[in-house]
C-alpha cells in the first residue's frame, strides 16, 4: 500500500488540478451569457440580409453575377473553417473535424482540389499538417467580441477566388450553438447561391423561414432600379451577404466553444473531486492500519515482557 | 395617411424599426426620398444619415458610415456597416489573411494523411466517450 505521504501529495495535486479546472468552468459560465448577446444582437442584420437576398434572387436582373450561377462541372471546392483558438472544450472541434474529414476525402476521391480558410487557432494547426488540402488563408485570436474586420481578409481570399473561375463551391463549417448542451458541428453551403436556396429550402421550419414576412406582387416580372449600375450593387449586395453569413458563424463558434468548455470544465472538475474522495478514503485506511498496527506491536510488546 | 415600414439594422444591433411617412438617405448617386409604393430599388449608400419622418411628424435621424438600402414597395431595409470600409483595405487584409497561411505551412512539422488523421480524431473521441462512461459508472 502506498505510504501516507504519497497519497497526500497526491491529494494536494488533484486539489490544485481541481482548482484550475473550476475557475476555467466558472470563466466560461460568465462569457458564455456575453456570447450569446453578441450572437442574438446581430440575428436582426442576418434576418434582414437574408430577406434582402431572397428579394435579390426573385427579381429578373439581367445581369449574371458568377454568385449567382451554378457551375455544372465541380474541379475546386473552398472551405471556410470556423474553430476555437483554446483548446479544453470538450470534443467541439474534433466533432466538427470529424464531419468535416469525410466530406474532403469524398471530394478528393473525385479528383477534386479542396481550399481551405481556417479560422481559429485549432483549425489552423489542424489543417497545416494535413496533406492534400491547401491552406489558403488564416485568422486567428479574433477574442471575445469578433470584429467583422478581421474576418475580410479570409473571406475576401475566398470570394475572389470563387470570382475567378478558381473555386466552383465554397462551404461554411463551424459549430451550431443550440443550447448549453448541444453544439453541432454544420457543414453549410456558402456558394453558389442557388445551392444555397436549395439547401436552405430542404431544411426549413415555418418560424425561421428566410421568405417570413416578405410581401411581395408574385406574378409579373420585376427587377430593381439599380443605383448606379446591377453589377456595381449586386457585387456589393452579395459580397456583404457573405460577411453576414461568416460573421454570424464566428458568434456562434464563440457561444458554443464557451458552452462546451464549461460542461467539460464541470466533468473534469466533478472527476476530480471523486479522486479526492477516493484517496482521502485510501489515505485515512492506511492511517488506520499504520495505528492498529502500531497499538498491536505495543501490546504485544507488553505481552511479551 | 399610408405608411412604409422601416427597418434599420447594423451587424452589431438593431437601431430602428417602425412605420414612417417617408425614408430620407444618401444613396450613391445622390439623395434619395423614399415614400410608400416606391418602385423596388437597391443601392449603396455614402457615409451620411438616414432620417425616417414618422406619422406624427417626429423627425428620426441616424448616422451610417455606409451600407446597402433596399426598397419594395411596402418596405424599405437599410443595412448599416459598422464601420467605414475602403476596398484597398480588404485588398490589404486578404493578402494579410495568404501571408499567415503561407507562415503557417512555412513551419510545419510534421503532414499526415487524410485518413490518418480521421484515424486520429475517432481515437480521441472514442477516449472521451470511454472517460464519461466511466465517470457515469463511477457515480453508482
Amino acid at each position: 500500500m502506498a505510504s501516507g505521504r504519497e497519497i497526500k501529495t497526491k491529494i494536494k495535486s488533484t486539489q490544485n488540478m481541481r482548482k484550475v479546472t473550476r475557475a476555467l468552468e466558472m470563466v466560461s459560465a460568465a462569457k458564455i451569457r456575453r456570447a450569446q448577446d453578441l450572437m442574438r444582437a446581430s440575428r436582426p442584420y442576418a434576418r434582414l440580409m437574408r430577406k434582402v437576398i431572397a428579394h435579390v434572387a426573385q427579381a429578373s436582373t439581367d445581369f449574371g453575377h458568377p454568385f449567382l450561377i451554378e457551375r455544372a462541372n465541380v474541379a475546386r471546392v473552398g472551405y471556410i473553417v470556423v474553430s476555437t483558438d483554446r483548446g479544453l472544450c470538450g470534443g467541439l472541434n474534433s466533432n466538427m473535424f470529424r464531419r468535416l474529414l469525410p466530406a474532403i476525402g469524398e471530394w478528393q476521391r473525385q479528383g477534386v482540389q479542396v481550399d481551405v480558410v481556417a479560422i481559429g487557432q485549432k483549425a489552423i494547426s489542424f489543417f497545416r499538417r494535413i496533406k492534400g488540402v491547401n491552406l489558403v488563408g488564416t485568422v486567428s485570436h479574433l477574442g471575445e467580441k469578433p470584429k467583422l474586420e478581421r474576418l475580410v481578409g479570409v473571406i475576401k481570399v475566398m470570394m475572389d477566388a470563387y470570382t475567378a473561375n478558381g473555386l466552383d463551391r465554397v462551404f461554411l463549417t463551424y459549430s451550431d450553438f443550440v443550447n448549453t448542451m448541444t453544439q453541432t458541428p454544420t457543414i453549410d453551403a456558402l456558394l453558389p447561391l442557388p445551392l444555397v436556396a436549395a439547401e436552405m429550402e430542404a431544411h426549413q421550419d415555418a418560424g425561421e423561414s428566410a421568405y417570413a414576412g416578405v410581401r411581395l406582387e408574385v406574378g409579373h416580372e420585376w427587377d430593381y432600379l439599380y443605383e448606379p449600375d446591377a453589377q456595381t450593387v449586386l457585387e456589393h449586395v452579395l459580397g456583404r451577404y457573405i460577411e453576414s453569413v461568416v460573421y454570424q458563424a464566428t458568434l456562434e463558434n464563440l457561444a458554443s466553444e464557451h458552452a462546451a468548455r464549461m460542461v467539460a470544465m464541470k466533468a473534469a472538475s466533478d472527476n476530480a473531486n471523486k479522486v479526492i474522495d477516493t484517496l482521502t478514503l485510501t489515505y485515512n485506511k492506511a492511517r488506520q492500519a499504520a495505528i492498529t498496527q502500531e497499538i498491536s506491536e505495543i501490546v504485544g510488546g507488553a505481552a511479551a515482557v | 395617411m399610408t405608411t412604409i415600414r422601416v427597418d434599420v439594422v447594423s451587424a452589431e444591433a438593431e437601431i430602428f424599426s417602425g412605420e414612417a411617412t417617408m425614408v430620407v438617405a444618401t444613396g450613391e448617386m445622390g439623395e434619395l426620398g423614399i415614400t410608400p409604393r416606391h418602385a423596388p430599388l437597391i443601392t449603396r449608400l455614402k457615409p451620411g444619415h438616414v432620417d425616417v419622418l414618422l406619422e406624427n411628424g417626429e423627425r428620426q435621424q441616424f448616422y451610417v458610415s455606409g451600407g446597402i438600402l433596399e426598397v419594395q414597395p411596402q418596405v424599405v431595409t437599410v443595412l448599416a456597416d459598422t464601420a467605414a470600409r475602403a476596398s484597398d483595405l480588404d485588398e490589404a487584409a486578404a493578402q494579410r489573411a495568404m501571408n499567415e497561411a503561407r507562415e503557417a505551412l512555412a513551419n510545419r512539422s510534421d503532414a499526415i494523411e487524410l485518413a490518418e488523421a480521421q484515424a486520429r480524431l475517432t481515437q480521441a473521441l472514442a477516449q472521451l466517450q470511454a472517460l464519461e462512461r466511466l465517470r457515469k459508472n463511477l457515480k453508482h
